[in-house]
């Protein structure tokens, strides 16, 4: 499995966020939870300028074995989503930390990272 | 890796999307030795199958040849599905991993004074080999003889080749053969099937694959209280001999002639969501008329969310279900989508 990206931050169900130099936040589920669910055959994206609380479901991911929600490891607007995926699901599989990015958040509260996992917590909690 | 009845098998070896689309383009090579290979010899093993099976074993003339057909419980269930094969003396039934101690249990509760040998083949090991490349794979692998032999071979048709039996079936629409051998030359077989280009499958493939043939899984589209009528297995059902007695016919000859029953139907979504199994599917607007996702996927061949369903019959050419609170609407067509490669799937009412 490819190594954690040191200034991302996780949800224990999963899902990255990290904080770009213009002060928005990109989400995407790591690399951990791609190998876990196989082949991705469709993604559910958010639309844009919807707006979500942290933990609120945002997104669904499907692969071959099961569906699963995607949650907001952020409050906020939605202000991108990566339609790509839409025709390219499998980009989540082979690039879950980059091009397999799900979608930008203009958040309400930055602070709110701090209450996410650092990559060394998210690493153990894989490995429980 | 998983636990699949006992047996260690891979659900893939990598992806199983390109698993599935290699066996589609070339050729996949699957270790299904979890399959029972049951023997059943003695003075009256065709008596004895003609009373057991669904299907009429006497329609078997050569060698080597098999049928598909169900085992069916007195109510016209069914226990298992399988395919019979005449040997030179006797016949070789292959059936379900998940049901081999059920099986053998009603057998031998069948045997009465009948004079039968049934014996298990654990020295046998079983590998499929399919796609459109499986019979050049094959003419590598075996003798020049047996694979001329071979590629004459129409679907169900087989041959014995020193001591293995290889026949021309598979569970994937695709050509290919299954072959049932030693296991130490399942290994030789297996290693030189690989040289030859051919690329293990894993379970997952096999899912999809056979899905989108439109092939049953045990549990799934059947099970001992689902007649052959409500699985597409009615073809299967040998009334031809009226003279035959087989187990379950009275029940299975009354449910037809009622007509009551559901049907198996092939679902096409063009929404971006599986509809898995167990899901209820609506006839109607109201969502009154109901009816149930025996098996759904992702169909890798056409890029789109397929499912078997057994649903009351009518024709209406969409129906609808719903996923995560969102109505989604389905083509209905026959239980078929892709063979040999190609999209077969046609919304059409029946």
């Amino acid at each position: 499995m490819k190594d954690i990206p040191e200034n991302y931050k996780f949800l224990s169900s999963h899902e990255w966020a990290k904080l770009e130099e213009d002060g928005k936040v990109t989400v995407g589920i790591s690399d951990y939870a791609q190998d876990q669910l196989g082949d991705i055959v469709f993604v559910e994206l958010p639309e844009i300028d919807s707006e979500v609380n942290q933990g609120d479901e945002a997104a669904v991911v499907e692969s071959v074995k099961a569906a699963s929600e995607v949650y907001s490891p952020v409050s906020g607007k939605v202000i991108d989503v990566n339609s790509s995926l839409e025709d390219s699901p499998e980009t989540v599989n082979l690039s879950a930390f980059e091009e397999g990015w799900f979608f930008k958040i203009e958040v309400t509260d930055i602070s709110e990272l701090e209450n996410l996992l650092s990559p060394e917590q998210y690493s153990e909690h894989c490995q429980d | 890796m998983v636990d699949f009845h006992g047996w260690d098998m891979p659900i893939h070896y990598g992806s199983q999307l390109k698993e599935h689309e290699f066996v589609r383009n070339s050729c996949g090579i699957f270790d299904v030795s979890h399959m029972t290979i049951l023997d059943i010899k003695g003075k009256d093993a065709k008596e004895f199958l003609r009373k057991l099976l669904a299907n009429d074993v006497n329609a078997l003339e050569r060698d080597f040849d098999g049928m598909y057909s169900a085992l069916l419980n007195e109510t016209g269930g069914i226990l298992d599905d399988l395919i019979a094969y005449k040997l030179e003396s006797g016949y070789r039934l292959v059936v379900n991993c998940a049901t081999r101690e059920l099986d053998i249990s009603w057998m031998e509760s069948q045997l009465g004074n009948m004079d039968i040998s049934l014996s298990e083949r654990t020295d046998l090991s079983m590998i499929a080999i399919q796609g459109p490349l499986a019979l050049d794979t094959l003419s590598k692998c075996f003798s020049p003889d047996a694979s001329n032999e071979l590629i004459k071979r129409t679907p169900f048709q087989g041959l014995m080749e020193e001591g293995t039996l290889v026949t021309t079936t598979g569970y994937t629409g695709e050509k290919g053969v299954e072959v049932m051998i030693d296991h130490e030359k399942a290994k030789t077989l297996w290693e030189k099937a690989l040289v030859c280009g051919a690329k293990p499958i894993g379970l997952g493939a096999r899912d999809t694959l056979r899905l989108e043939a439109g092939m049953n899984l045990y549990g799934f589209e059947m099970d001992e209280k689902i007649s052959p009528l409500e699985c597409n297995m009615a073809w299967t059902v040998s009334l031809k001999d009226k003279e035959r007695d087989f187990i379950g016919k009275d029940s299975f000859k009354l449910k037809k002639e009622t007509g009551e029953y559901h049907v198996l139907k092939g679902l096409l979504f063009e929404d971006r969501c599986i509809v898995r199994s167990d899901h209820e599917i609506f006839m109607d607007e109201q969502k009154m008329i109901k009816g149930v996702v025996t098996s759904g996927t992702y169909s890798p061949t056409l890029k789109k969310s397929i499912a078997l369903a057994r649903i009351p019959p009518s024709n209406l050419k969409n129906c609808l279900a719903e996923v995560r609170g969102k109505t989604v609407r389905a083509s209905i067509g026959e239980p078929k989508f892709v063979k040999e490669g190609k999209i077969v799937f046609k919304n059409k009412t029946s």
